[in-house]
């Protein structure tokens, strides 16, 4: 009788967690399975009546769409060149963070600023220190902005970052370099704490024994890391096949210095929310499935390097 | 030494004399080896010590030019924000403004129409936090105390829905509630879709399981209702979770960019990001980029100040979450 009278009582505690979960979760998974399997699919049209049938053109039509293969590019190499910098430099400061004392909570606060800023408002800090201002058609421009000036100043030649008729190569440098800064305070704080709990007495064994710092770092202190190594190496790539915000910070919706260059596949996925969505759901889908494939190797990899 | 002892030698003394000489050799050796150990062991720890304090000075160095990079962007933010277009627009930056122009300020204050935008977010970070933290308070309660049919592969399921990104949701979250609702260009639309989070569920409930069950048996036998119990017994023992929660969704509106710039496009309903992104500073030689800058310092400054006065909280919440707002 009791035992009835809570299971009653628990699902009235659950129902509005479900009900919400129902509409914006559940929903949203079947019917982007739907959608994307939905030739040439648009809400608009299906509410004006219109039925759409079975098949795989939206896959084909995101896949040979002229600016997919860019997106994709430009995507997996912020990945691929902002995970391995910022999780080196996170180890590199929690290790020299973790073997001071005097400051050490003072620039411990310092380095996880980036964390509580907002992406797009500090990406427009980082625009306007490589904007070069003026200077169209020709002319020499009114400043050449202030990564440009120390770069003169130390004797190289000054490069057109973000700019119109900017590079592509440049416009990644300056996004790789944007979100680092913003990715090491997460792996810093993460990668501490760690630390924190790495038994001292390997160390004082290792320095009986006259091991050099650099073998104990690899030897000792990575190794024990491991399982957080893992952890914002995995977040990091789950983060990176996402990104989008950084990109708007620096280059604003357009997505580029023009129209464009530097779009992400999650930008791609936005730019059809509003009508065409059978295209969006299998660019959606087509996004979870790299996200989950990469995430399933990264697990399989830390299952062979990772010591728990 | 070595020299004494072949005269010694030479000399052909008898043997008592020899056991006495070399005893007292002996002596004298362990006694020079003695001092050369101490001498070494001194060395030694010099060295160590000058090692010590070279390592320590490049930590400190490397330290120093990261903690550099990390804020200069701040600083670089917060004098541009003073600057005259013209000294803006000059051909070496400066470092340190000639001229203080805070009327930038007020015109960013105006552009971003930032009153406003401030109460709209701030409202709709107070009533998507309470009413996520009810009903996550509630959930996790559920999942935590009560046995029920199908517990387990419920929870499992919510779990599964973390992996998914939350762009594959926006699409038919779109049509939802815009196309059949109508809920563009409202508050409703930007809390309802964002209340419930299967982490924070997930995050009170692991709190939850960690109260003996005993206290809740005692509570029963005292005859304090479930409700009661929750109120008075687990909210409290709970409340860390609950403040990382509290400010993490706080800063998770201040910051929203995507969802609000898709559904509202009446300014009225604007938050402060996307406010900030589409304001307008003036066209070619006109364009105020410090007064942008003032902006952005206006958006940046709040969150610091959270931080500021929270930061246990954030930090222990974003180390177990890993995600940004």
């Amino acid at each position: 009788m009791d035992k009835k009278k809570n299971q009653w009582k628990a699902w009235l505690y659950l129902a509005p967690a479900l009900v919400l979960l129902l509409i914006f979760t559940v929903w949203p998974i079947i019917n982007t399975l739907r959608m994307a399997f939905l030739e040439n699919y648009d809400s608009h049209a299906e509410i004006g009546g219109e039925t759409f049938k079975f098949g795989f053109d939206n896959f084909k039509s995101i896949v040979t769409f002229y600016r997919f293969k860019d997106a994709l590019l430009t995507t997996v190499l912020l990945t691929v060149l902002t995970v391995p910098i910022s999780t080196m430099l996170a180890l590199l400061i929690a290790v020299a963070l973790n073997s001071i004392k005097f400051v050490r909570r003072t620039l411990q606060t310092i380095f996880f600023l980036p964390y509580v800023t907002n992406t797009i408002a500090i990406g427009m800090v980082f625009a306007a220190m490589f904007k070069i201002i003026g200077g169209v058609s020709g002319l020499e421009p009114d400043s050449i902005g202030l990564i440009n000036t120390i770069i003169e100043a130390l004797g190289g030649k000054r490069i057109n970052w973000i700019d119109g008729g900017s590079s592509y190569a440049a416009n990644i440098a300056v996004l790789t370099i944007y979100i680092v800064w913003n990715a090491l305070p997460f792996k810093i704080l993460v990668l501490l704490g760690g630390l924190q709990g790495v038994n001292k007495q390997y160390y004082e064994a290792a320095k009986v024994d006259g091991t050099s710092r650099f073998r104990t770092f690899w030897r000792i202190t990575v190794p024990m890391l491991s399982p957080m190594i893992a952890y914002v190496v995995i977040t990091g790539f789950i983060g990176g096949f996402k990104e989008y915000s950084s990109v708007v910070g620096i280059f604003g919706p357009a997505m580029g210095p023009g129209n464009h260059e530097v779009d992400t596949m999650v930008g791609l996925i936005y730019e059809s929310v509003k009508s065409g969505q059978g295209r969006a759901s299998a660019a959606a889908l087509i996004l979870f499935a790299i996200i989950f494939a990469v995430t399933l190797v990264n697990l399989y990899v830390s299952k062979k390097k990772v010591h728990y | 030494m070595a020299d004494n002892i072949n005269n010694i030698d030479e000399n052909k003394v008898t043997p008592e004399v020899q056991e006495s000489v070399s005893a007292e050799q002996a002596a004298v050796q362990d006694a020079k080896s003695y001092v050369m150990k101490e001498k070494d062991v001194e060395s030694v720890s010099k060295k160590q010590i000058a090692m010590k304090i070279l390592v320590q000075s490049g930590l400190y160095i490397f330290l120093i030019v990261m903690a550099f990079i990390v804020l200069f962007p701040f600083y670089w933010m917060l004098m541009s924000s003073v600057k005259t277009i013209e000294e803006y627009r000059a051909t070496v930056p400066t470092l340190w403004p000639h001229q203080f122009r805070f009327e930038t300020y007020k015109i960013a204050v105006e552009e971003v129409q930032f009153g406003r935008i401030f109460l709209n977010t701030c409202f709709v970070g107070i009533v998507s936090t309470i009413l996520s933290l009810i009903i996550t308070v509630l959930t996790a309660y559920a999942f935590a105390r009560f046995n029920f049919k199908g517990k387990n592969a419920l929870f499992a399921a919510l779990l599964a829905t973390m992996m998914i990104p939350g762009e594959l949701f926006t699409i038919t979250n779109y049509i939802t509630t815009v196309s059949w609702f109508s809920w563009d260009n409202t508050f409703t639309i930007l809390i309802v879709p964002f209340l419930v989070s299967v982490f924070y569920i997930y995050l009170l409930r692991q709190n939850f399981m960690q109260i003996p069950n005993e206290l809740y048996l005692a509570a029963k036998v005292d005859g304090t209702s479930d409700l009661k119990y929750l109120w008075k017994v687990m909210i409290p023992l709970a409340a860390p979770t609950l403040i990382s929660i509290t400010i993490l969704k706080m800063m998770g509106s201040w910051n929203s960019y995507v969802w609000p710039n898709l559904v509202n496009s009446d300014k009225n309903y604007w938050l402060m990001t996307v406010a900030l992104r589409q304001a307008n500073w003036g066209e070619g030689n006109n364009f105020d980029f410090p007064a942008q800058m003032a902006a952005v310092v206006l958006v940046t400054v709040p969150l610091f100040l959270v931080f500021l006065f929270f930061r246990k909280y954030i930090m222990k919440g974003v180390s177990r979450s890993g995600i940004k707002g």
